[in-house]
This record gives structure tokens, sequence and C-alpha cells, in this order.
């Protein structure tokens, strides 16, 4: 056990801070209110309209609830006082009116109907959009973001973060539109009565805006810890139920329970403290209200009693009747009415806040750059051996690369991959991968072996960019891979994986995930290249079969035996194998190897594999040590040197 | 469902019923103070009595306070109240999974338990709140409002009797409508997140395939179905305050056409003009308060679907339960199948491992070998009780599998599982999932047997390193290490390695084996492999074949005895004799 060098850490994905020091969890506690505006930006423009009808609801219904409150003034001032005076039996005159006002009514009934249908397609179609947006988005951005994330809180943004739009949208929005509306209209009204007691009211309402400032503000800070929280807590479930038959296994379910009923305690606290405030903020509006009442009626009785000893004339801005002050003190009423329903609503527009924030910040995440402007192309070949671009699908495969003259070039697609001193590291402090040269042609079968850790994933992942290079560079049938679009160069590259991630679906579905037209029989071919068919066929639906949870109804080895299929029906030039094969049987191996042998003639492969059969055939195998490659040569070449190679394949050493 | 729901209130009973009891006096306080602006309009300001105006102003403040303390009071009590419930939801809920069967687990989805712990409980929780607070505050203003007005008039207010049923009806209505499709929105929801949670687990395929573009075209099948659903539900909704309204207005007319009637036709004898002014601002109330009481109804039956399916899962009981009188303790490391079948779904006849007989003693090295898909690892988790055998009888330590303590059973017989995971936690707390208060010396112990100590000392952090979720900072071969020094530390009295060291190297596999053989001996150890360099040693290899035992015995006899495995060895042998 002698002969170990320092290992230096060669995690194949960058090491990140523990409690995942994730860039979109930013500590944010303060209320912010360009969210809001931004939040608006995400209505597409096909709402404007509907939310423009929307307004005009509002206003109409708004305005319709105004008429009943003055029906009753109207009812007896116009209609009730009079008839009793002239004793007039004559009631068409109060029945063509209430006939009008059941006009009005309806008017009113309809529009509020109208705007509670048109609110749904808007605030639905609000988040639809958001959704949406947060996936497009997420589907470009770099696999560094999804090794940073808890799995549990990125989906915690699509449900409960979206969901706190909606209230906002659909209730918040309108009530503020027709609070406008009312506050406006009886604002006018009070001015017009007395100036002086309008003024105790704005003081007062200035005071109560403050309050419920200062309270809402308190309850954001929490609202946004507790959608962090419900983040955290949607995390911790996400894992432990994806990991809940390890837990099973190592009878760890109660300090699991305790460690959830932590994170549950904290949630507790936060939902408490946010609700707490809200809950309180409407008792205490309501009674400022009273208050405010109860100052203007005794400031109005003060008025009034000194205008009539004084003898003011209406001319005079302290002017007011005994009679006036009632009116006001009615006023009043209902303009502190709308305030209080705004701060009711403030609940939910603090708690969008905290979701939108949560939202923003993944839709704040940078995407994956690629400046990459060479193309892949179906081409032909005409007969003086010329490559032409080709709208058909032939077979032949070129990579189109316009120069800055103006000229176009055609290199027919071969894989030829070259690294020239490639440097790599997750981080820029920690370079993993140090000087790795390598060539392979176009048809040669290129192996990496070495002890885990040595780097063999991460060279995998820069051939189709995964990650970025630090230095050096790689060249693909004599292009530099930067200059590839990503996705032509994916396309280009088959990959089987270590870790099988299948996806819910038919089995036929998950083989085609590799080449969406693709017909039935390639799907069977490719099936029966990576000798998947055989288990396939037995299943109870056969291709048809339903795959989900991973495709928790397979054995491990299936599930490989489906992704190497599903590689083989892509048909791609250049395929990387990692581990492809570690949990299938030598004997079906030996078989899924044959089928692919045939498949990948004259096509570049990369195989990453403990197990030595697996690459023994390769024309050229690399050992790596540390993120350097330290024997480069064939089988019968590596074992003649007695190197690394050697020990590693007796089993002498061990290697780490 | 509610009965069930119930149960979770407990320790916050105390603010579930404190805070109907603060809002109803503060539904007193509220009733009074209009009561009290009454009589100062009419008896303090219309007859400019300043001094009468101060002094009822005064009781009013004082009234105010009562009713802002009673108010914020309520308001902090419901918070706590419902915060509590939906703490204790999601507490009992994930506590019983815990104690769900791997069969359990196998029929929930991982995202459809998420949702129901997170979106569902929140869901509940808003509407428990709602029905504590403004359900006992409506009613009572309700009540109040119908007794003062029917105090009024009796016969006017009839008109509220006509029209109150035929808004019960059309609220009945819009339920019934409504909540079969929110049902099939939190079953869409599901389906959101378990895309989701599928992409981000396989974020690497989704790019390598470049397959973006499809994914996001399955996203949004997804979120348009939600989108059409919730349309859907909203709309029946959507007719819930127009209808208010429409009630509203119609009692405001009636009521004027008839007062004023009355009024006018009996000359003010039978009703006065400020009989009806009070009236009419009672149907204001009541009907007010009718709205609110709609409106909860609306979060009800949102929260009807929510409640249904937690109590889905709080409902579900585990299908592995402990015996009556367990056993808490495994004599030793010997396993014996007798005539042992076993079907995932629990059916006769259509078996996936049949007819098992095998006998292993304690201390024991037994390697499993056969072709992909054999049921190799449905037999060793029969073992450990991860499911029950559907017929025969599994026996640990001569004794039925069924009659032990689950726990015990578990804690004795150690599984690495094939798809074995680390959670996100340090390597060390990883580590200690096997053995909570294990010492630094039988960490490194355990660690040094599984060939794990070396790298991880070499790690920055040593064993302090972080790992994500997942595992996805440690390479294959790693994890296997760390999965198996875990099982180590609970130093088991059977271990079974499934399919364990696949991404380790041969020779690090070797030594593995040997730390294993020196060190715990006394150990029955079960190891299911693919190379035959695994098993070659082993005291008993069993050649498992499309779900039957082919054949038993060491290496020599299999060799000369079972086509099989003499296949796989060749096929291995080939190319290099000195190979794996």
């Amino acid at each position: 056990m002698s002969n170990q060098p320092q290992s230096r850490n060669m995690s194949p994905r960058p090491p990140v801070s523990r409690h995942g020091g994730t860039p979109v969890r930013i500590k944010g506690e303060k209320l912010d209110f360009k969210i809001i505006k931004r939040i608006f930006t995400l209505v597409d423009k096909k709402y404007l309209f509907l939310m423009a009808l929307v307004f005009v609801c509002i206003f109409i219904t708004a305005l319709t609830s105004i008429a009943s409150a003055n029906f009753t003034g109207v009812l007896i001032d116009d209609y009730i006082t009079p008839m009793l005076k002239n004793k007039s039996t004559d009631f068409t005159e109060l029945a063509l009116m209430l006939v009008k006002m059941a006009c009005v009514f309806l008017l009113g009934i309809v529009s509020a109907f109208c705007q509670q249908r048109l609110m749904v397609v808007i605030s639905q179609g609000i988040l639809r959009e958001v959704r949406n947006r947060l996936f497009t988005h997420m589907q470009t951005l770099p696999i560094s973001f999804f090794d940073r994330n808890s799995h549990g809180d990125i989906m915690s943004r699509y449900t409960n973060d979206t969901d706190t739009l909606r209230q906002m949208i659909s209730q918040s929005v309108p009530q503020f539109v027709s609070s406008a509306v009312t506050i406006v209209a009886t604002f006018t009204a009070m001015f017009a009565k007395s100036i002086p007691l309008t003024a105790v009211v704005v003081v007062c309402v200035v005071f109560m805006m403050m309050i419920t400032g200062k309270v809402a503000g308190n309850s954001g800070k929490f609202f946004f810890k507790q959608q962090q929280s419900l983040g955290d807590v949607n995390g911790f479930i996400e894992e432990m139920i994806t990991g809940q038959k390890v837990i099973k296994v190592f009878c760890h379910e109660d300090k699991t329970k305790k460690e959830f009923d932590e994170k549950n305690a904290e949630l507790f606290e936060n939902t408490f403290s946010a609700n707490k405030f809200v809950n309180i903020l409407g008792p205490i509006n309501n009674n400022l209200g009273h208050l405010q009442y109860v100052i203007l009626a005794i400031t109005g009785c003060v008025l009034a009693v000194n205008s009539t000893v004084n003898g003011l004339t209406e001319s005079s801005i302290l002017f007011l009747e005994l009679g006036g002050v009632v009116t006001f003190l009615q006023l009043s009423k209902s303009f502190t009415m709308p305030i209080n329903q705004i701060s009711q609503q403030l609940n939910s527009v603090v708690m969008a806040m905290a979701g939108a924030k949560r939202i923003f910040e993944v839709l704040d995440t940078e995407s994956e750059t690629d400046e990459g402007y060479v193309s892949l192309v179906n081409a032909k070949r005409s007969e003086n051996g010329e490559i032409t671009e080709t709208p058909e699908h032939t077979g032949l495969w070129a990579w189109k690369h316009p120069h800055e003259d103006g000229t176009t070039t055609y290199t027919e697609l071969q894989g030829e991959v070259r690294f020239f001193d490639v440097d790599f590291g997750y981080t820029e402090e920690k370079i993993v991968l140090h000087n790795i040269s390598l060539y392979a042609e176009p048809g040669q079968k290129v192996a990496f072996v070495g002890a885990t850790g040595a780097g063999k994933t991460t060279i995998t992942n820069l051939i189709n960019r995964f990650y970025d290079l630090a230095d050096g560079k790689i060249r693909y049938d004599g292009i530099n891979i930067n200059k590839i679009r990503k996705a032509d160069l994916r396309r280009s590259l088959g990959i089987v994986l270590q870790d099988t991630n299948l996806f819910t679906g038919t089995v036929r579905d998950n083989i085609r995930y590799g080449n969406l037209n693709a017909t039935d029989e390639e799907i069977i071919e490719a099936a029966k290249k990576a000798n998947a068919h055989s288990f396939i066929s037995r299943l109870p639906q056969g291709y048809d079969t339903m795959l989900t949870n991973n495709g928790a109804n397979l054995s491990q080895g299936q599930r490989q035996l489906i992704s190497i299929a599903r590689a083989a029906v892509a048909d791609p030039p250049v395929m990387i194998l990692d581990e492809a094969t570690s949990s299938i049987d030598t004997r079906t191996e030996a078989l899924v190897q044959k089928g692919m042998d045939a498949l990948m003639k004259g096509r570049t492969v990369f195989v990453i594999a403990h197990r030595l059969s697996t690459v023994m055939n390769s024309d050229v195998i690399m050992v790596l040590e540390n993120g350097v490659i330290i024997e480069r040569g064939t089988h019968e070449d590596l074992i003649a040197k007695k190197g690394k190679y050697y020990q590693l394949y007796t089993g002498a050493f061990e290697l780490e | 469902m509610i009965k069930r729901l119930s149960k979770c209130i407990r320790e916050y009973k105390l603010p579930s019923i404190l805070t109907p009891v603060l809002v109803s006096l503060e539904v007193v306080m509220e009733v009074l103070i209009p009561y009290l602006m009454g009589k100062l309009i009419d008896d303090g300001i219309k007859k400019g009595d300043t001094d009468f105006v101060v002094r009822t102003g005064i009781l009013l403040v004082i009234l105010c306070l009562f009713s802002l303390f009673f108010g914020a009071a309520a308001g902090i009590t419901a918070a706590k109240a419902s915060a509590g419930f939906a703490k204790n939801l999601r507490h009992d809920m994930f506590h019983n999974v815990q104690g769900f069967s791997f069969s359990n687990i196998d029929n929930f989805s991982a995202s459809g338990l998420v949702t129901r712990l997170t979106t569902d409980v929140t869901n509940l929780q808003n509407s428990y709140q709602m029905i504590i607070r403004i359900a006992v505050r409506s009613p009572a203003m309700l009540l109040f409002s119908l007794f003062m007005a029917l105090g009024i008039n009796g016969k006017i207010s009839t008109v509220f009797l006509c029209v109150i049923p035929v808004l019960a009806i059309g609220l009945a209505l819009v339920v019934k409508n409504a909540h079969p499709i929110f049902r099939r929105v939190f079953k869409t929801y599901d389906k959101l997140n378990n895309v989701v949670a599928e992409n981000l687990h396989g974020i690497r395929v989704v790019k390598a395939f470049v397959r973006e573009n499809e994914e996001d075209k399955k996203f949004r099948t997804v979120s348009e179905k939600i989108f059409a659903d919730t349309k859907r539900a909203e709309n029946i909704l959507a007719f819930n305050a127009p209808m208010m309204q429409a009630a509203t207005y119609a009692c405001i007319l009636l009521i004027a056409w008839f007062g004023a009637n009355l009024i006018v036709s009996t000359g003010e004898t039978e009703m006065t003009t400020g009989d009806l002014v009070s009236l009419l601002s009672y149907v204001m109330q009541i009907l007010m308060n009718l709205m609110m009481l709609s409106m909860i109804f609306v979060m009800l039956t949102m929260s009807k679907a929510a409640g249904e399916r937690v109590c889905e899962v709080l409902e579900e009981k585990s299908d592995l339960v402990n015996p009556e009188n367990p056993v808490y303790t495994v004599s030793d490391g010997s396993i014996d199948f007798e005539s042992v079948s076993f079907s995932y779904s629990g059916e006769k006849g259509n078996y996936c491992l049949r007819d098992a007989e095998l006998h292993i003693k304690s201390g024991e090295t037994v390697g499993i070998i056969g072709s992909t898909g054999s049921s190799k690892t449905t037999l060793v988790q029969l073992i450990a009780r991860l499911y029950d055998a559907t017929e025969g009888t599994v026996k640990v330590g001569g004794r039925d599998v069924r009659e032990y303590d689950l726990d015990t059973l578990r804690n004795e017989v150690a599984m690495v599982l094939q798809k074995n995971v680390l959670f996100s936690g340090t390597i060390r707390e990883n580590l200690c999932w096997g053995k909570e208060d294990a010492t630094d010396e039988e960490i490194i112990e355990a660690c040094n047997l599984a060939q794990a100590h070396s790298f991880i000392q070499e790690k920055e952090d040593g064993y302090d390193t972080y790992i994500e979720q997942g595992g996805s900072n440690v390479s294959g071969g790693q994890k296997q290490r760390i999965c198996i020094a875990r099982s180590l530390l609970k130093k088991p009295k059977i271990l079974i390695l499934d399919d364990s060291t696949s991404a380790v190297d041969t020779a690090t596999d070797a030594l593995i084996r040997k730390a294993f053989s020196e060190y715990i001996p006394e150990t029955t150890k079960i190891i299911i492999a693919q190379r035959i360099s695994s098993i070659e040693g082993a005291d008993k290899i069993v050649v498992l074949d499309d779900g039957g035992i082919s054949a038993v015995g060491n290496h020599e006899e299999l060799l000369s005895e079972s086509e099989i495995y003499r296949e796989v060895y060749f096929s291995q042998q080939k190319g290099g004799k000195d190979g794996e």
C-alpha cells in the first residue's frame, strides 16, 4: 500500500461552500417597491387590453357602489320626505327611480362579473407566463447552477413563490383601483364641505399610513424569511424523500424526524411573525378610523358652535353648519373604509414581493454563454469531392463555418478531437486538470483509466462544454470548440452517464429522447444493439411500459441498458461512455459491446471505466493521475511498460 | 377528513379557542361603537352640545382601545393557531412518511409528497386562520344585524328570508362544480413538480442531448393544463361576487319599495324614516357578512381538495409493522430462505423471485452473481425485511424476520444499496448515520476498512468536507466507499453489498474484501457483484438466473457444474489471464 501519491481533491464537480452558499439565496429583508414594478413588466402585452377592460369594469363597479351608498339619502330626501309632506300616494315616480336604480345596479353586477372573469384570465395568464419564463430561463443556465442549488428549493419557486403572485394580481390590484376611485370621489366631496376638517382627515390618514408602512415593513421581513424557510423545508423534504430507502436501511427515521422538526419549527416562527403583523394591522387601522371620527366630531362641533356664535358666513373657510358636520362625518367614514381595505391587502402584496424576489433571483442568474457561430448542417458530397449544404437528411454532416470575409467553408464532421495543453478548475483557485494534451483520430476508441477522482469525468465534461477551460484549446475536426454552437456541439456527441436519469414516460419515449425523429423500428434496432430488447419485451407492456420515479420499477442494470439505447438511437459521430456499463453483468456487457462496436465503426468513442475488460481493446488508453496524463498507449504497450497501468491491471497497488 | 385534520391542532387548542372568543369581544365593541357614534350625532352635534360630544368622544376612545386590544390579540392568536396547525400537519405527515415501508414509498411519488407537505398545507393554514377569525366574526355580525332588522320591522325583514335561501343554493352549486376541478388542479401541480424535479435531476442528460426545447415543451404542456383547469375552476367561482351583489341590491330595492309604501301609506305610524335608514344600513351589514362567508366558502372549496390529499398521506398505514412481541436480539448472522417467492405487487403467480431455497451460516462470505434483472437485489432486500416475502419464510439468526423488531433487524442487517444516496452535510455527518455517537477512531477504522480514509484525508477539509445534495461533488467510486464505511459503522451481524463497488477500481475492491475477511470475520457478508474477481474467494456463490437460484457452490464447484457461471467467468478472462 505504498506508492500513494498525494491525490489532490479532484471532485468531478465544483466544490461548493456549505449551507448551499447559493447565488440565488440573497439575504434581502427590506421592502422593495421596485419589485412590484418589475412584476408588472412580466405582464404580457396581450393582456394590456384586457387589463384596461378590467379597469373600466372596476370603475363602473366602484361608481355603482357609491351610488348605492347615496341611495338612502336620495330615497329619503327626494322621495319619501316630499311624499309625506304632500300626503301623496302616487308611487309612480318612486317606482321609476327604483327601476332606474335597478338598471344601474344591474350594470354594476354585470361589470363585476366581467371583472372577475377577465381577472381570472389575466392572473392565471401571468402565473403561466412566470412559470414558463422561469423554466425556459432555467434551461439556459450553466451546469454549475444546478450543482449549487437544492432541487427542492428551486421547485418551491415554481409553486409556493409563484402562488404568492396570484392573490396580489387577482385581488389586491382590483381593490387598489376601486379604492382609489372611492377615495377620490369622497375626498372631493369632503373638500367642498370643509377645508379645516379635511385637513384633520389628511393628518390622520398620513399618520395611519405611517403606521401601516412600519407594520407592513416588519411583516415583509418575515414574509421573505417565510418563503425562504418554505424553500428550505421543500428542499429538505425533496432530498429526504428521494433518499427515503436509505433512511430506512439505516433506521435513521428518528434523526430525520428531529432534523425536520427543527426546520419546521423555524418555518412556524417565521409564518407566525409574518401573519401576526398583518393580522394586527386591521384592528389598528380600524380603530384609528374610529379615533379620527371622534376627533372630527369634536373639532366639527367646536367649529360649528363657533360659526354660530361669531356669525361666520359661507365665505369663511372656518364656516360650518351643524348639519354639515353630520354629512362630513358620514363622508369621512366612506373615506377611511377603502383605506382600510387597502391596508388589508398589504399582506398579499408583501407576500408577493417576497415571492417575486425569489423568482427574480433565478431569472437574474446569468445564462450559459454561447458565442459559437459554427453550426452543424446536413451535407452531401458532390462528384469532385466537395461538400455542400443540403436540406435533406443524408447521414453526412458538416460544420458550416462562416468567415469574417463573408465566405463560408464546410468541414466534414468526422469526430477528431484534440486537446492542446488544457488546464481546468471548477474554481479559479484550484486547477484540477493540468496540461492535458491528447488526440483522438476519427474512428478511434480512446479510454481513460485511473483511480476514482483522477479527473476522467472532468475531461469529458469539457468536450461537451458543460464547463469552460481555464487555459489551452480543444479542437474538434480542427475547429476550436468555443466557436461551435453549444447545441450543435452537444448534438454531435452521444453521452451515457454514470448516473442514469430516465424520465416519466414509456420505455419507447425514453429511448426516443436520443432522437425525436426515430421510427419505432429504429428504436427497437437501438434497443437490440444495447441488448435491452429482450428484457423490454418481457416487461408487462413491452415498449409501452410506463416508467416513473426514474425507472424505479427497473433494476439499475436495466436502466443503464435503456440509457445506452437512448444514446445509440441518437447515432452520433462521437460517443462518450462514462461508466456506462458499471451495473451490467459482464456477460450482458460483452453483448452490448458487440452491438456498440458495430454501431461505432468509424466513429470516435471515449470510454471511462474501472472494469479493465471494458477498456482493454481500445486504440489508445490514457492513464490519469491527479489531473495529469501519466501514461498512454495500447493495452499491450502499457502492460509491457509495467507502469501504473500494469499495477492497476494486476491489482498490485492501490492508486490512491 | 375534518376529524383527522383537527387532530393536528393539539397544543394550539388554546389560541384556537381564544381567537373566536377575542373576535366575539371585538364584535361587541364594534357594535357598541357605531351605536355611540349615532348618539354622538343625534344628541351631541345636532344639538350643538360640545360638552356631550367630548364626553361621548372620550368614552368612544376607551372603547376603541378595548376593541384594538381584542382585535390585535385575536390577530396574534389566530396567526399562532394557524401557523401551529400547519406545523403540526407537516410534522404528522413527515413522521408518518418516515414510517412508510418500501412499497408505501413506491406508491407515492416524491414530488407528490413534496406538494402535499408544502402547497397543500399552506392552503389549509390559510383556511384555518380564515375559519377561526372571520368564520366567527361574520356569523356573529350577521346574526346581530338580522336580529336588529327583525326588531325594527318584522314584516319587511321577511325579504331577507326570501333572498338568503336562493343565495345558499347558488353558493352550493358553485362549490359542487368547482371542487372536482380543484382536485384535478392539485394533481396537475404534482405533475408540474415532477417535470421540474426530473429536469433538475437529469439536467446533464437534458443538456447532453440538447433537449432544452423539448423539456420546455413538456413543461409548457403541464403549465397550460394548470392554466386551463384553474381558469375553469375560478370561472365558476367568479359567479360568487356578482351573485352576492345581486342579492344585496335586490334586498335594497325591495326594502326601499316596501318601506316607502309602508311609511307613506301609514303616515310614519308603523315605520319611521329613521327606521328605514337603519334597516337599509343593516341590509348592507348583513350582506357584507354574507359576502365574507361566501369568500370563506371559496377558500374551503379549494382547501377541501388540499385537505383530502393531506389526509391520504396521514391515513396511509405502513404495510410492514412490528410484531406484537418483537424480538430485540439477533442471535447470529445466519440466514435461511425457505421456499421463498416474491412479487412486488403482492399478487400470487406473477413472481419475480421463485422458490428460493438458500442457507447461509453465520460468518460466511456469500457472493451473488446473475445477469441484469435476475432479481439479485430483490433477494437480498428480503433479508432486511424491506419487503415481506409473498410466500415462504426468510429467517435470520434462526428466526423468521417478521418476529423481530424492525429497527433491531435493520441495525443488525446493514445493507449498502445499489442506488445509494449521500445527503447534504459533511462526510462525518453522513458517516454518523451508521452510528450516531461514533468516535473519531471508530470512523477512521470504518473508513480504513472501506478504503476511504486516504482520499477523505486528502480533501481540503478532510472529514468535514461538505457533500452537496446527492453527493454531486464526490466521484462515483468515492461515494460508494463512503456508503460502505457508513454501513460498517453499524457493526452489523450481516453486511450486504448490493453491487456497491462497481465504480471502485479492481485493486481497491480487492483491498476492501481483504480488510473484510481480516477485521470482521464474524460478520456474514453477502456480496452482489458483476466481477467474478469480487466473489471468487467467497465461501459460497449463488448464481441467479431469471428469478430463480440456478446453482450454489464455491468457485471451483461452479466452474465445473454451472454453465452460466463458466460462461461469465470466461467472458471476463478473455484477453488476459491475470485480468479481472
